[in-house]
């Protein structure tokens, strides 16, 4: 008996958080060689490729660099709150792994919590602790600068954040993870009727990471480093490694929430969580690699707005999270709502979907026109 | 089911555990070369004038005292919104629609308020 328990709450979640936990520290050592070979490409430059084939070997390369650097630690500084600082937004991140289911659920979930989404939020935004402590422990103006900036910027963004799941908890009526993606599963992608949530949930998630169009606080035309400025080596990896871990989660919440997650099945009829299972092993390769497949676009599309979009003034960020975000989402509360009281769910769905072909079709309309670039004689005779 | 809690506190320690050994194989293996300089804090290659702890805009506590108010609101409705779906089914869907929407409204009240007050205004 005591070795059945000991086998189901501790050496299988074990077995499997490590599992997950090299799974993701693999993705995020390769994201780092993704986002700046992708960043070279965006940009019409190289990118690291010299190390290994075509760069690849910078993953290794990189963490043994760490490795071996000094660990700086600023005479002035306050010796333990600087010690905490990077260690503070790594454990909830680590920690969060275990709750995200990956695949289809037996195998893929380490532990399987009914309240699995709001776990997953009060862990995320534990975040915020150690970077406002790194950068107030680094005694250095910039630190501190763009430590109270990351801080005023997450905890705004955490409100809309936090409302815009309520539309889908409305919908799928479950805090489980498991349970949202089978809902979608059986009925369709929640992107379709939460749409506004989606957009309002994506906008917060790339604020929350302190990512472009919203990395005020790493602004290094104004903050050198902003809150990691004194922090080398290994802590420095640390805020590396949450923020590009923090990334995957929030990746993972959207699958989960607005697609489908490991699922690819509208109205039951497709690869529902009951088809994946019944195949057995192959089932959940399959439910894995759809939902890695599904993740990692968004991990694209993190780098590509990083290339694409300029930084936000402060204020402009302030407004957009307060005066923007907040009315929007809280409408979307009222309005999903309405919906399901007057019980017109599929209503939604159509009304998303139109919302969806209309801002296509918006984008699509007209080509973009082509700039023709002025060569250096025409530059040198434009007059 | 609280022990299916105890895998998530068992991953806190193993989770604290990774940190404190890669942190401490660091310092095993980094290198141990201090300067004065090398310590000091960072004020792009100059020494530093004043201090490094200056006054900071009361702002960022008030947004910071806003975000509390407006995150517990939040988190109040999860609860509601998770069994919103159920009630509907019964008799009790337009009770709880009314419930949240008087919640909503009291919290935009306070809402306008704070914007009225020009809490919201970076300038």
């Amino acid at each position: 008996m005591t070795q059945a328990l000991l086998m189901r709450y501790l050496l299988w979640p074990l077995v499997k958080f490590l599992g997950a936990f090299i799974v993701v520290q693999a993705i995020v050592a390769a994201m780092n060689w993704v986002e700046r070979r992708l960043l070279g490409l965006i940009q019409a430059r190289l990118g690291p490729n010299r190390v290994g084939w075509h760069g690849l070997l910078q993953i290794v390369a990189d963490p043994i660099k760490f490795l071996l650097k000094e660990d700086i630690v600023p005479s002035s500084s306050e010796k333990v709150a600087y010690f905490l600082g990077p260690m503070l937004p790594l454990i909830p991140t680590f920690m969060v792994y275990c709750l995200i289911p990956f695949g289809p659920p037996p195998m893929f979930i380490a532990a399987r919590v009914n309240v699995a989404l709001l776990l997953v939020l009060a862990l995320t935004s534990t975040g915020v602790y150690g970077i406002i402590l790194g950068g107030w422990a680094s005694n250095n103006k910039y630190s501190l600068m763009g430590g109270l900036r990351s801080a005023a910027q997450m905890v705004s963004y955490e409100v809309p954040f936090g409302l815009s799941i309520v539309g889908v908890l409305m919908i799928c009526g479950s805090l489980d993870l498991v349970r949202i993606v089978d809902y979608q599963a059986n009925n369709a992608w929640n992107l379709f009727p939460q749409i506004v949530a989606f957009f309002i949930f994506f906008v917060s998630m790339n604020a929350e990471n302190n990512r472009t169009p919203f990395d005020l606080p790493e602004a290094e035309s104004e903050l050198v480093a902003g809150y990691h400025t004194e922090y080398s080596a290994m802590k420095f990896a640390f805020f590396m490694l949450a923020e590009y871990s923090a990334m995957i989660v929030n990746s993972c919440l959207v699958t989960l929430l607005f697609l489908g997650g490991w699922t690819m099945a509208i109205d039951g009829k497709g690869l529902t969580t009951q088809q994946l299972v019944s195949m057995g092993v192959l089932g959940g390769i399959i439910g894995l690699a759809i939902f890695l497949t599904k993740m990692m676009f968004f991990m694209f599309v993190y780098i590509w707005f990083r290339a694409t979009f300029p930084r936000f003034r402060f204020d402009q960020l302030m407004d957009l999270g307060w005066k923007w975000m907040i009315p929007l989402a809280l409408g979307n509360i009222v309005v999903t709502g309405v919906f399901v009281l007057i019980g017109q769910e599929r209503l939604m769905y159509w009304i998303g979907l139109a919302t969806l072909g209309a801002i296509g079709f918006h984008i699509f309309r007209k080509p973009v026109p082509a700039v023709k670039a002025k060569t250096a004689h025409e530059v040198a005779h434009a007059s | 089911m609280t022990t299916s809690f105890v895998p998530v506190l068992l991953l806190l320690i193993v989770a604290v555990g990774l940190g404190v050994v890669f942190l401490s194989l660091n310092w095993v293996i980094g290198r141990h070369q201090r300067t004065p300089s090398k310590l000091a804090p960072y004020e792009s290659g100059v020494p530093l004038l004043d201090t490094n702890r200056k006054r900071v805009n009361v702002r960022f506590y008030q947004i910071a005292m806003l975000f509390i108010l407006f995150d517990i609101e939040a988190a109040f409705l999860y609860p509601w919104a998770v069994i919103y779906r159920r009630a509907t089914y019964g008799n009790a869907g337009m009770f709880l629609f009314g419930e949240m929407l008087l919640f909503i409204v009291l919290l935009a009240v306070g809402y306008a308020y704070v914007w009225k007050k020009k809490a919201f205004d970076w300038k």
